[in-house]
C-alpha cells in the first residue's frame, strides 16, 4: 500500500511538472514571446484567436487576449504535411528532434518547485528526483541536447543545416566550460549539490544575490560580512551563468546554429511540421529549464524571501504549514515566468554575435573570468578561518596571478589590422 | 574620387565591457514597451492606432476617412446626370491596360434610343480584379471620362468568378457623376 501511494505521488509529480507546467509553458512562452516582442516593437501581436463563440450562435467571439493562439499554433503544426526529403539519412533524421527535446524534459526532474507538502503526516518533497548531484546531473543531461542538433544538421545531408549543426557543437563546448566553472563558487558557498536543500537554505538565510535576512545579514550574525562580500563573486557567477545559459539554449545573442540570415534556417532547415515543432519545443523547454535553474540557484527558487517564509508559512516549530507548498509553487512559477520574460527582452534587445566574437567570449573572456572567480569565491569563503595575514597574502597572490593571466591574453592577441576599408583589399 | 579615411573610435574600458550598452538597449526597449502599453507610441495618432503600439486593428477600424485624395482604388464606370452611360466602348482602356484586366464587348445603340447619336455603348464591360494593378491608366486614357478609380479597396471574393466585376457591378461602384465632369479638375 505504501509503495502504491509512493508510485502515485511520483507519477503525480512527473505528470504535474512535466506535462502540466513545463510542456504547457513552452507554447505559452512562445505566445509571451510574440506578444512581448510586439509590444516592444510598437505592434500588437497575436490577439485575435480566442474562443469562437460565433460558431455556437453567439454574437461575438471571445478573444481572451489571443491566449488560445498557442493551441491554434499547435493544431497547425500537427496538421501540416510531414515531409521527409529523399536525400536524408532517415534513421538519424527521425531521431534528432527527439534527442533535442528529451534532455530538456529530463532535466526538469531535479528542479525543486515548491516546499515539502505533508500528506497523511508524511512529508513529500516537491521535486521529482531529489538527487544529491543536482547541477551536475543537469549539465550532464542537458549537454546531450546538442547531439540532436548536430545529428539533425548532419543527417539532413544539406549544406546549411550541416554548418548549423557544427556551429552548435562548437558553441556548446565553449560554453559548457564557463557554465560549469561559473557554478563552482555557488556550490562552494552552499557546500551542497542538492538543489532542494540549496533552495531551503536560501529561503531561511537570504538568497544568493539578495543576502538581506537570516544568517547572511551581518546584524543577525555577529558582524559576519562574508555573505555581502560573497555578493561580488556571486554576481559574476550569475552573469556568466546566465549568459552561458543563453548560449546553451541557442537564444538570441547566440542563436548562430539557426540564424536565418546566413544559414537559411540553420540545422532544422529540412524539417517540417511536428518534427520542426519538436526542435522548437526543445529550444523553449531548454529556456524554461535554464530559467528554472537560475531562479533556483541565484534567486531563491520557490522561496518568498524577506523572512516572509518564516513569518507567514511556518508554524512555531519550524515546519511548513499545509498550504505553504502551494504558495511556494505559485512563487516559483511567477519567478520562472518573470525570468522567461527577461529572456525574451534580451532576445529583442541584443543583436546577434558574430561567430568569432562568440568563440572569443566563451574561450577567452568567460573561461578566464569564471576561473578567477572560483579563486575569489574560495578566498572569501575561507577568509574567516584563515586569519587576516593569510587572507591578504592570498588576495595579493590572486591579484598577481589574475594580472599575469590578463597580460598574457593581451599580449597573445594578434594586433588588429588598421582598417583600410575596401581599398585595402586591392 | 576622394578617399575618406575613417578612424574607428577608441573605446573606453567601460564601453569595451559591452554591458553598459546592453543596459542602455534594455532601457530603450522597455521604454518602447511601456509607451506602447500606454498608447503613447510615437505616431500612433497619425496612424490611428488602436491603443496598443502603432497598429490599427483593421476590420474594426478602417482608413476610409483618411484615404488621401489621390488614392487609387477599384476602377468603376460612371453615368452622367441623365443616367446615360458615358462609356462609348472605344476600347482604349482595354488597349492600354497593362495587365489586360479589362474586357469590353462593344454593342450598338438602337436608332430609336434617345442616345442613338452616340452609336455605341458596351454590351459587356468586365474588369478582372485579380489582374487589376490599380495603375489608373484606364482612367487617364478614357476620352469620355467614363471610368474612374474609386476609393474601394476591400475587394474580396470566394472564387475567381466573383472577382470579375461585370458592367452592373462597375456602375454600382461608380455611381452617378453630376455636373461638369472634368477628369483633371478638383471634382475628380
Amino acid at each position: 500500500m505504501d509503495l502504491l501511494t509512493d508510485i502515485i505521488i511520483i507519477l503525480a509529480k512527473v505528470i504535474g511538472l512535466t506535462f502540466m507546467v513545463v510542456l504547457p509553458l513552452v507554447p505559452i512562452s512562445v505566445y509571451f514571446e510574440r506578444r512581448f516582442s510586439a509590444i516592444i516593437q510598437d505592434r500588437v501581436g497575436p490577439n485575435r484567436v480566442g474562443i469562437p463563440l460565433t460558431l455556437f450562435g453567439a454574437k461575438k467571439d471571445f478573444s481572451l487576449f489571443g491566449l488560445v493562439q498557442p493551441v491554434a499554433d499547435g493544431i497547425k503544426l500537427f496538421l501540416k504535411e510531414d515531409f521527409t526529403p529523399v536525400h536524408v539519412r532517415k534513421a538519424f533524421y527521425w531521431m534528432a528532434p527527439a534527442l533535442t527535446i528529451i534532455p530538456s524534459l529530463v532535466t526538469v526532474c531535479v528542479v525543486p518547485f515548491g516546499s515539502p507538502i505533508t500528506i497523511n503526516g508524511e512529508q513529500y518533497k516537491m521535486v521529482i528526483a531529489d538527487l544529491d548531484v543536482g547541477p551536475l546531473f543537469v549539465f550532464a543531461v542537458s549537454s546531450l541536447a546538442v547531439y540532436g542538433i548536430t545529428l539533425a544538421g548532419w543527417s539532413s545531408n544539406s549544406k546549411y543545416p550541416f554548418v548549423g549543426g557544427v556551429r552548435s557543437t562548437a558553441q556548446m563546448i565553449s560554453y559548457e566550460i564557463s557554465l560549469g566553472l561559473s557554478i563552482i563558487p555557488v556550490l562552494l558557498w552552499y557546500g551542497e549539490l542538492n538543489l532542494s536543500n540549496i533552495v531551503e537554505h536560501q529561503a531561511l538565510n537570504g538568497w544568493l544575490l539578495l543576502p538581506l535576512w537570516g544568517d547572511s545579514a551581518p546584524w543577525n550574525n555577529g558582524g559576519d560580512f562574508s555573505a555581502w562580500i560573497f555578493w561580488i563573486p556571486a554576481t559574476v557567477a550569475f552573469l556568466i551563468f546566465t549568459i552561458s545559459i543563453f548560449a546553451e539554449t541557442n537564444r538570441m545573442p547566440f542563436d548562430l546554429p539557426e540564424c536565418e540570415t546566413e544559414l537559411v534556417g540553420g540545422y532544422h532547415t529540412e524539417y517540417s511540421s511536428m518534427k520542426f515543432a519538436m526542435f522548437f519545443m526543445g529550444e523553449y523547454a531548454a529556456m524554461v529549464i535554464g530559467s528554472a535553474l537560475i531562479v533556483t540557484m541565484f534567486l531563491g527558487g520557490w522561496s518568498l524571501g524577506f523572512t516572509l517564509d518564516e513569518k507567514l508559512l511556518m508554524d512555531g516549530e519550524g515546519n511548513w504549514l499545509w498550504f505553504s507548498g502551494l504558495v511556494h509553487m505559485g512563487v516559483f512559477l511567477t519567478k520562472l515566468v518573470a525570468f522567461i520574460l527577461f529572456f525574451i527582452l534580451v532576445r529583442w534587445t541584443v543583436p546577434r554575435f558574430r561567430y568569432d566574437q562568440l568563440m572569443r567570449l566563451g574561450w577567452v573572456i568567460f573561461f578566464e573570468a569564471a576561473l578567477i572567480n572560483v579563486f575569489i569565491a574560495a578566498l572569501v569563503i575561507a577568509a574567516p578561518s584563515l586569519g587576516i595575514l593569510t587572507t591578504i597574502i592570498g588576495a595579493v597572490l590572486l591579484a598577481v596571478v589574475s594580472g599575469a593571466l590578463i597580460w598574457v591574453l593581451k599580449v597573445s592577441e594578434p594586433k588588429a589590422q588598421p582598417n583600410r576599408g575596401l581599398l585595402g583589399q586591392n | 574620387m576622394a578617399v575618406v579615411k575613417l578612424k574607428r573610435p577608441d573605446l573606453a574600458a567601460g564601453e569595451k565591457l559591452y554591458l553598459g550598452a546592453i543596459f542602455k538597449g534594455f532601457l530603450i526597449t522597455m521604454k518602447h514597451a511601456f509607451d506602447s502599453l500606454r498608447g503613447k507610441t510615437r505616431g500612433s495618432d497619425e496612424l490611428k492606432s488602436s491603443g496598443l503600439g502603432a497598429t490599427m486593428q483593421y476590420p474594426e477600424q478602417k482608413w476610409d476617412d483618411q484615404l488621401p485624395e489621390y488614392y487609387r482604388g477599384a476602377p468603376a464606370l460612371v453615368t452622367d446626370e441623365q443616367d446615360r452611360e458615358r462609356c462609348v466602348s472605344c476600347q482604349l482602356c482595354e488597349f492600354i491596360c497593362p495587365p489586360k484586366a479589362i474586357k469590353i464587348t462593344p454593342g450598338e445603340i438602337p436608332s430609336d434610343d434617345p442616345w442613338a447619336k452616340v452609336e455605341k455603348r458596351p454590351k459587356e464591360f468586365e474588369i478582372d480584379m485579380i489582374r487589376c494593378i490599380y495603375c489608373g491608366m484606364c482612367e487617364e486614357v478614357c476620352p469620355e471620362q467614363a471610368i474612374y478609380l474609386r476609393k474601394d479597396y476591400a475587394i474580396t471574393g470566394l472564387s475567381r468568378e466573383q472577382m470579375v466585376h461585370d458592367k452592373e457591378r462597375l456602375y454600382e461602384i461608380g455611381g452617378k457623376r453630376v455636373g461638369l465632369v472634368n477628369k483633371w479638375n478638383e471634382l475628380k
